[in-house]
C-alpha cells in the first residue's frame, strides 16, 4: 500500500446488525418487492389492454365467483394483525414470540394456498378458452408463486427460530419477512378488485 | 520515532496476513466454483461476455460475406434467420447489458469503498445462470433449434403457426435466464450504491459511474419484469394454449409488442447509460481536473432514466397509433436528447478547462463523441413519424442502432476496458496496440456501417437473406462486409494486446493514472478483501491532490469477514455487517433453476417438479451452517 494512512475514527463499537435500511436483508427485500410489483403492474395494465378488444368482459363466462375469493381476502386482510404483531415482537427480541408467531403465518399461509386452490376452481374460464381467460389466470398464479415463496420462508425461519441460534440479525430477517407479507396482502387486494370486480363493473 | 513506525508496519503486517486469511476463497478448483469474491465473479463475467461478443460478432460476419454480393448462396434463408436472431439476441442479451453489469460488479464496491458487494452469493449465483442460460442457447443453435424470430421476436412471427419446433422456446427461455442475472446484480448493486458507501460520500460525492450504475439498475428493476412477462406469455400461448397474443380468442399480437418495448427501449439507455459513466471516469481523470457540472450530471442521468420509460410507442409508429399518440411519443424521443446533450457540453467543458492527455481510454472516449452524435442524430430523424414510415425495418434503422449502440456503448466500453485493465490486473496494455486497435474499429466500424444508412435510403429492408442484382445496393454492400473484416481485425488486435499485457504487460502499480477515485487507493490487482482499513471521502475526488494521505477508519474485524453498512444519504456508518464465506450452494441453486428452466420449454409440469429441487437446494443455502458462525450458525 504506498499511500500513506490516518486514521480519523473507529468502528468497532457498532451494532453488527440493524433493523431497516441499515441492514442489508431490507434492502434485498425491498428489490424484490419492486420487481415483482413492477411485474404485477405490467400484467394488471395487460389485463386493462385487453379488456376493450371484447364487446363483453368477461366475453362468454360469468365473473369469477365471488365464495372463495372473498374469504380469501378477508383471512388474508385478518393475517395482518398476527402479521404485524411479530413485526413488533421481533423488533423486542421476543423469541418465544417469534417462534410462534412464525408457524402461525406459515399455517395462515396453508390455509390461504388452499383457499387459493378453491378460487382457481371458481374462475369459471380455463386459461386457454380466450385472452380473458389467460390473464385471468396469469394474475392469479403470478400472485400465488409469491405467496407460496413467502409461506415456505416463513416456514424456513420458523424452523430456524427452533432448532438454531437466533441472534440479532436473525430478529431483522423476521421483520422483513414480515414486511414482505404486508406486500403480499395489499397487492392482492388491488388484484381482488382487478380479478373479482371488474368483470362486474365494467 | 523509528522504532514506532517500525512497530506500526509490524501491526499492519499482521492485520493484512489476518485479512488474507479470513477473505481468500479455497485453493484451487473448489475455489473457483464456491468463490463469492466479487472481483473474480466480476472477472469471469467480462471475460464470458466478451467471448459471447465474439461469437455473435463471428455470425455478424458471416451474414456479411452472404450480403456481400447479391444473390449469394453462401447462407441459405433459414440459417441466415437463426443467425441474425442469435446475433442481435447474444449481442443484448449475452453480451451489452451483461458487460455493463459486470464491468460495475466488479468497480462499483471498489469505487465506494466496500469490503464485497452486498450479495456476493447471489452474485455468484447470477453468474452462474447467465452462463448457463448462454450455453442453453448455443447449444440450442448447434443443434438446429436457435432462435429465428429476430431478437425482438414479434408475434405472430414467433408464434406456433409460424414458428413451430422450438426454436422460439429456447429464445424466450434464454431471456428468463438472462434477466434473472440481470435482476439479481440490480439489486446487489442498488443496495451496495446506498447501504456501502465509504464513511463520508454523501450523495454529492458519489461518483458518476456510480451514480449511472445506480439508475441503470433502478431501471433494470422496472424494465426487465416486462420481457419476462413477456417471454412467459410467449411460451405459455406456445406450450399450455393460452391466448395472449392470438387475436382469433381476444388476445393482440401488439400487446407484445407494447411490453416487449417497454422493457426495450430503456433497454437501449441501461446499456448506454453504464458506458456515459464511464466516460465520465475516464474524461476526470485524463483532464486532470473535477467534472464540469457534476450536479447537471446527476440530474441528466436521472431524467434520461425517467424519459426512457416514456418513449418505448417510438417502435410502433408504424403499427397505426392515434395521431395523438404519435405527436406525444416524437416529443417524448426528441426530448431524450436534452439531457443527453447536457452531458456532452458537460464532458466538452471538462476537457476545454482542463489538461487533457491523450492516451487510449480518452481516444476512444473522443470517438464516442463522434459516432454517438452521428447516431443520435438519426435518432431524432427517426424520432419524426413521417420519416420513420419510410424507413421503418431498412439498413437506414440497422445503421442507426449499430451508430448509438457500438458508438455509444461500446467504444465506451473499450475504452472502459483500457482504463481499468491495469485494476482488474496489476498489467499495463499497449498503449501503441491500443492506438492501432482504435484506428481499426473506428475505420472499420465506420465503413462497415455508414454505408447502410444510404442502402436503407435506396429502401434495401433489414434481415432479408440476399437481393436480387441492379438495385444499386451492390457496391454498398460489398463495401460494409469488407469493413466487417477491418473490425475483426481490430478484435483480433485487442486480444492480443490483452494475452501480450498478461504476460510481459508493464507492472501498473495502484494508480497508474493519477485517478480521483477509491479504487484507485488499494493494490493492482485487489487483494481479497478489497481495503486494509475502511477508506473516508471528504470530498468528490478523494484521492486528489495525489500525494495526501488517505483518511480512514479502524475497527472492522479482521478475524472474519465484516462490511461496513453505512446510511444511504449522508454515508455515516451505521452496521458492522457479517459477509458470506465461499459457499457451493449458489451453483447447486443455479443448476436446479436451469433444469426448471429447460425442463419448462418442453412440459407445463417442469415448473411444478423443477421447483422441489429447487426449493431444497435453496433451503440449504439459506440454512445457518456451523462452519458460519458469523451467519448465525453457532450454537
Amino acid at each position: 500500500m504506498s499511500r500513506a494512512e490516518s486514521v480519523v475514527g473507529d468502528l468497532s463499537e457498532l451494532p453488527d446488525y440493524n433493523f431497516g435500511s441499515t441492514s442489508l436483508g431490507w434492502w434485498g427485500t425491498i428489490g424484490f418487492m419492486l420487481i415483482e410489483g413492477m411485474g404485477f403492474v405490467l400484467a394488471i395494465g395487460a389485463y386493462y389492454y385487453l379488456l376493450p378488444y371484447e364487446s363483453a368482459w368477461p366475453p362468454e363466462q360469468s365473473p369469477p365467483s365471488l365464495l372463495w375469493g372473498t374469504l380469501f381476502t378477508a383471512v388474508a386482510i385478518a393475517s395482518e394483525i398476527p402479521n404485524a404483531w411479530i413485526k413488533r415482537r421481533a423488533k423486542n427480541y421476543d423469541l418465544p414470540a417469534v417462534r410462534f408467531g412464525l408457524v402461525l403465518m406459515t399455517l395462515v399461509g396453508v390455509v390461504l394456498l388452499g383457499l387459493r386452490a378453491m378460487e382457481f376452481t371458481a374462475l369459471n374460464v380455463r386459461w386457454d378458452q380466450n385472452a380473458y381467460g389467460s390473464i385471468v389466470w396469469a394474475l392469479m398464479a403470478l400472485h400465488t408463486l409469491h405467496m407460496a415463496t413467502d409461506t415456505f420462508d416463513s416456514g424456513v425461519l420458523g424452523a430456524i427460530a427452533w432448532l438454531k441460534k437466533f441472534d440479532g440479525r436473525k430478529f431483522s430477517d423476521v421483520a422483513d419477512n414480515a414486511m414482505y407479507w404486508h406486500f403480499i396482502v395489499w397487492s392482492w387486494v388491488v388484484l381482488y378488485v382487478v380479478v373479482y370486480w371488474t368483470p362486474r363493473w365494467m | 520515532m523509528a522504532t514506532s513506525d517500525s512497530t506500526i508496519e509490524s501491526q499492519r503486517e499482521r492485520g493484512r496476513e489476518a485479512l488474507l486469511r479470513t477473505w481468500s476463497d479455497r485453493p484451487g478448483f473448489m475455489g473457483w466454483l464456491t468463490t463469492v469474491d466479487h472481483k473474480r465473479v466480476g472477472r469471469r463475467y467480462i471475460a464470458t461476455a466478451l467471448v459471447f461478443f465474439v461469437i455473435a460478432g463471428i455470425l455478424a460476419m458471416l451474414m456479411r460475406i452472404q450480403l456481400s454480393q447479391p444473390e449469394n448462396n453462401f447462407l441459405g434463408p433459414d440459417r441466415y434467420n437463426q443467425m441474425f436472431s442469435m446475433h442481435g439476441s447474444m449481442m443484448m442479451f449475452l453480451f451489452a447489458v451483461p458487460v455493463m453489469e459486470a464491468v460495475a460488479v466488479y468497480i462499483v464496491p471498489l469505487m465506494v469503498g466496500a469490503r464485497n458487494i452486498s450479495f456476493p452469493r447471489l452474485n455468484a449465483f447470477s453468474y452462474w445462470i447467465y452462463l448457463f442460460g448462454g450455453i442453453m442457447i448455443l447449444a440450442a443453435f448447434l443443434l438446429d433449434v436457435g432462435p429465428e424470430a429476430g431478437w425482438t421476436g414479434y408475434v405472430p412471427l414467433s408464434s406456433s403457426d409460424f414458428s413451430a419446433g422450438k426454436r422460439t422456446d429456447f429464445w424466450a427461455q434464454m431471456i428468463t435466464f438472462t434477466e434473472v442475472a440481470a435482476l439479481c446484480i440490480a439489486v446487489e448493486l442498488v443496495a451496495t450504491i446506498l447501504a456501502m458507501r465509504a464513511p463520508g460520500m454523501t450523495l454529492r460525492r458519489i461518483p458518476l459511474f456510480a451514480w449511472s450504475m445506480l439508475i441503470v439498475s433502478l431501471m433494470v428493476i422496472f424494465a426487465m419484469p416486462a420481457v419476462m412477462l413477456s417471454s412467459s406469455f410467449l411460451i405459455s400461448d406456445r406450450l399450455v394454449g393460452t391466448q395472449f397474443y392470438n387475436a382469433g380468442e381476444g388476445g393482440d399480437p401488439l400487446l407484445w409488442q407494447h411490453l416487449f418495448w417497454f422493457f426495450g427501449h430503456p433497454e437501449v439507455y441501461i446499456i448506454f447509460m453504464p458506458a456515459l459513466g464511464m466516460i465520465s471516469s475516464i474524461v476526470e481523470t485524463f483532464s486532470r481536473r473535477p467534472i464540469f457540472g457534476y450536479t447537471a450530471m446527476v440530474l441528466a442521468l436521472v431524467a434520461t432514466g425517467f424519459l426512457a420509460f416514456g418513449l418505448w410507442v417510438h417502435h410502433m409508429f408504424a403499427t397505426g397509433l392515434p395521431p395523438l399518440g404519435n405527436s406525444f411519443y416524437t416529443a417524448a424521443s426528441m426530448m431524450i436528447a436534452i439531457p443527453s446533450g447536457v452531458q456532452i457540453f458537460c464532458w466538452i467543458a471538462t476537457l476545454w478547462t482542463g489538461k487533457p492527455i491523450i492516451t487510449v481510454p480518452l481516444l476512444f472516449v473522443l470517438g464516442f463523441f463522434a459516432l454517438f452524435v452521428l447516431g443520435g442524430m438519426t435518432g431524432v430523424m427517426v424520432a419524426s413519424v413521417p420519416l420513420d414510415l419510410q424507413v421503418h425495418d431498412t439498413y437506414f434503422v440497422v445503421a442507426h442502432f449499430h451508430y448509438v449502440l457500438i458508438g455509444g456503448a461500446v467504444f465506451p466500453l473499450m475504452g472502459a476496458l483500457y482504463f481499468w485493465f491495469p485494476k482488474f490486473t496489476g498489467r499495463m496494455l499497449s498503449e501503441a496496440l491500443g492506438r492501432l486497435q482504435f484506428w481499426l474499429f473506428f475505420i472499420g466500424f465506420n465503413v462497415t456501417f455508414f454505408p447502410m444508412h444510404i442502402l436503407g435510403l435506396m429502401g434495401m429492408p433489414r434481415r432479408v437473406y440476399t437481393y436480387p442484382s441492379g438495385l444499386g445496393w451492390d457496391l454498398p454492400n460489398m463495401i460494409a462486409s469488407l469493413g466487417s473484416w477491418v473490425i475483426a481485425g481490430s478484435v483480433l488486435v485487442f486480444a492480443f494486446n490483452v494475452f501480450y499485457a498478461l504476460r510481459a504487460g508493464r507492472p501498473a502499480g495502484d494508480n497508474p493514472w493519477g485517478a480521483p477515485t477509491l479504487e484507485w487507493a488499494t493494490l493492482s490487482p485487489p487483494p481479497p478483501y478489497n481495503f486494509e482499513e475502511m477508506p473516508v471521502v471528504r470530498g468528490s475526488e478523494p484521492l486528489w491532490p495525489l500525494d495526501t494521505d488517505l483518511p480512514v477508519m479502524t475497527g472492522l474485524a479482521k478475524d472474519k469477514r465484516e462490511a461496513l453498512l453505512t446510511t444511504s444519504t449522508d454515508a455515516l456508518p451505521a452496521t458492522r455487517w457479517a459477509m458470506p464465506d465461499p459457499s457451493i450452494w449458489p451453483l447447486w441453486s443455479a443448476l436446479a433453476l436451469t433444469v426448471l428452466f429447460v425442463w419448462s420449454i418442453f412440459s407445463p409440469w417442469g415448473v411444478v417438479w423443477g421447483a422441489i429441487p429447487l426449493a431444497v437446494v435453496l433451503t440449504v443455502w439459506f440454512w445457518p451452517k456451523r462452519s458460519e458462525p458469523s451467519l448465525g450458525g453457532g450454537e
